[in-house]
């Protein structure tokens, strides 16, 4: 994580260490599109074979002349020039499956992933950081193997296990809760309620939450067991700070500034759950999208979808990575 | 007056080993799990059954003698298929976790022995991996077709180069916590005396990170394998259950729970069995790791 930067002398070393991260992460962006575009052109199935394959009536001619026509006869690398041309200009393409160009499919889905992932981190927080704190309080007590046996078995379940089990209870059993869906927003039938869009996410920030809960409720413990060593929180306790101001505002205030460098690292692998958790409950998101794109041979929308999957986990880390300087002003970025 | 009793090292770290109940519990659930996976062409002999055969006349067959936990929608032997499937899992998993240690001890001791400009860059490269959204691109490089990427055709069609893909896909991914740990581990051996020593009696570089180095920063890299095995079965999982991972008829815990799925209100058990494999092996492999990790980490003595 940390960023050497050269030695000239500016003002402000947080904008600069911003400013270099994001050049960074735009480079990666960049790699990353050049490696997926190689890949897709080896993806099976190549549209004009497919187009070719269901129609008897087109003849080879035809064939390479659509080939011609969306320049596919051309050589990779001119390809993929072309493609970034284009894509600097903000024309991404057309979906191969939704016949719409791929920013308007992508919008709303960003919105709908974000609200997902927001959720399960919100869950997850509220839930972690008072568990993990109880449970360092009291170590190796009955009370936290429980929680280390619970939080060890949100790490380990399978995520579309998890949430088969899940539909299996609440859906087919008990019928309180959908099975999945988005509660008419994808059959656009008119705008549900509030409500009935919230019984719709349940489940899915559920299936989504139990490894996020998992890891940091472990996380949150052994920060706060280390907090508690520390020499400022025998200062406070020496000065007769009552226990629990000892507890909130000298341990846990700590404790959270290794929490947020793991939350900084862990948006990638929470993208990578909420490809599972969409997909399990037709939640409609980025993960979905991408999935759904590759099995349904359209590599132009996959992607696009991937990249900006990509740049929002990235831009994620990077925020996380600014409110750790806020938190820890020991942090310098010289 | 008895002489203080002497214990070695490994004596004490076994010792450790042993107070840790779940780690101990798991390494024998782990033992069993290896042992009737490694046996399960034994055991189809045995009950003279196939887990491939199909048996249209016995689909969805509950519990019995024959078939102990029951059948599936094509009439095979559940129970069989587990175990076979528990094959896949456990030999993706340690091979890949093992190829993924020797990629990421690489890269740490380079970056960790040589610093300066090399570090910065394979740490950055390991910073970013470790930040990409893995899934998505796995699912990329499991879908692209192996012919159009230069594999010769023999080799694609055959059943286990879609095991060895895993394998290598997974790892190429999977060596970011060794790498890290291991580059930690080198930064604050190479000031040491032994690596000095070394040194001016003119060892090599590739010498004194590999014969000096290395062995001294074992026990992270046991620790972090056997917690990656963990993961990387999980990952397997998800690729075969999303259909890209190993393909039917090879039984795999992750493309058994895809047909469970589409049966889920005909057999709802039938989408049990396979997930509780994947989840009892995974939290065994993560309670051994913890465990190793106490009972190799100096630390954890005045606890």
């Amino acid at each position: 994580m940390r960023w050497r930067a050269t030695a000239r002398k500016r003002p402000d070393p947080v904008t600069r260490y911003a400013a270099g991260r994001l050049v960074e992460s735009l480079l990666v962006v960049a790699l990353m599109s050049f490696v997926v575009y190689g890949l897709m052109a080896a993806m099976p199935g190549d549209p004009i074979d497919v187009m070719v394959q269901s129609d008897p009536h087109l003849t080879p001619q035809d064939a390479a002349r659509l080939k011609a026509l969306y320049g596919l006869d051309k050589p990779l690398l001119e390809r993929y020039g072309n493609w970034v041309a284009a894509a600097v200009r903000g024309d991404f393409g057309y979906s191969r499956i939704h016949n719409r160009p791929v920013l308007e499919i992508l919008a709303p889905r960003l919105w709908n992933t974000l609200a997902l992932m927001g959720l399960t981190l919100l869950v997850s927080l509220a839930l972690a950081i008072p568990i993990g704190v109880a449970s360092a309080l009291k170590p190796y007590s009955p009370a936290d193997y429980a929680v280390n046996f619970a939080a060890l078995a949100g790490i380990s379940v399978p995520a579309f296990w998890l949430a088969l089990l899940l539909i299996m209870l609440f859906s087919v059993e008990l019928g309180w809760l959908p099975a999945g869906g988005m509660g008419g927003l994808d059959a656009g039938d008119g705008a549900p309620t509030l409500w009935e869009r919230a019984r719709y996410i349940v489940l899915p920030v559920a299936a989504l939450s139990a490894a996020t809960v998992g890891g940091l409720t472990r996380f949150v413990r052994a920060a706060t067991m280390e907090a508690l060593r520390q020499d400022y929180v025998r200062t406070a306790r020496a000065k007769g700070a009552g226990r629990w101001r000892v507890v909130f505002r000298h341990a846990l205030r700590n404790a959270l500034i290794p929490v947020a460098t793991v939350l900084a690292l862990g948006f990638g692998t929470l993208f990578s759950g909420a490809l599972i958790t969409e997909t399990m409950f037709g939640w409609l998101g980025m993960g979905k999208l991408i999935y759904d794109s590759i099995i349904g041979n359209d590599y132009n929308m996959a992607l696009v979808s991937l990249l900006f999957a990509t740049a929002l986990v990235l831009f994620g880390n990077l925020l996380a990575d600014l409110c750790y300087a806020w938190l820890d002003p020991r942090v310098s970025y010289r | 007056m008895s002489a203080p009793r002497r214990r070695s090292l490994a004596r004490l770290t076994f010792e450790r080993f042993l107070e840790h109940r779940m780690a101990l519990a798991s390494a024998a659930v782990l033992a069993v799990l290896s042992l009737a996976a490694a046996g399960a062409p034994l055991i189809a002999a045995w009950l003279a059954l196939d887990p491939n055969e199909v048996d249209l006349l016995a689909r969805y067959a509950p519990p019995s003698a024959a078939h102990p936990l029951g059948t599936d929608e094509l009439g095979r032997d559940v129970a069989l298929r587990l175990l076979y499937g528990g094959r896949v899992s456990l030999l993706v998993g340690l091979s890949t976790a093992l190829i993924a240690a020797v990629i990421g001890a690489v890269i740490g001791l380079a970056a960790g022995y040589y610093g300066g400009w090399l570090d910065a860059l394979l740490m950055r490269l390991t910073d970013t991996v470790i930040a990409l959204p893995l899934l998505p691109l796995l699912i990329v490089l499991a879908a692209a077709d192996l012919e159009k990427l230069g594999v010769p055709a023999e080799l694609t069609a055959a059943p286990e180069t879609g095991i060895w893909r895993i394998v290598v896909i997974v790892a190429l991914v999977g060596w970011t916590t060794v790498a890290r740990l291991v580059r930690g581990a080198a930064l604050s051996l190479r000031e040491r005396d032994f690596v000095l020593a070394a040194k001016s009696q003119g060892a090599s570089g590739a010498r004194v990170m590999f014969r000096h180095i290395l062995p001294n920063a074992v026990s992270p890299i046991v620790v972090a394998t056997t917690l990656s095995v963990g993961n990387i079965v999980l990952l397997e999982s998800v690729l075969s259950f999303l259909g890209l991972g190993i393909q039917p008829p090879v039984a795999s815990w992750g493309n058994m729970l895809t047909n469970a799925q589409e049966t889920i209100y005909e057999a709802p058990l039938l989408a049990v069995w396979p997930g509780l494999a994947i989840f009892v092996t995974v939290i065994a492999f993560n309670f051994l790791g913890d465990g190793l990790q106490d009972a190799l980490d100096p630390r954890a003595l005045g606890r």
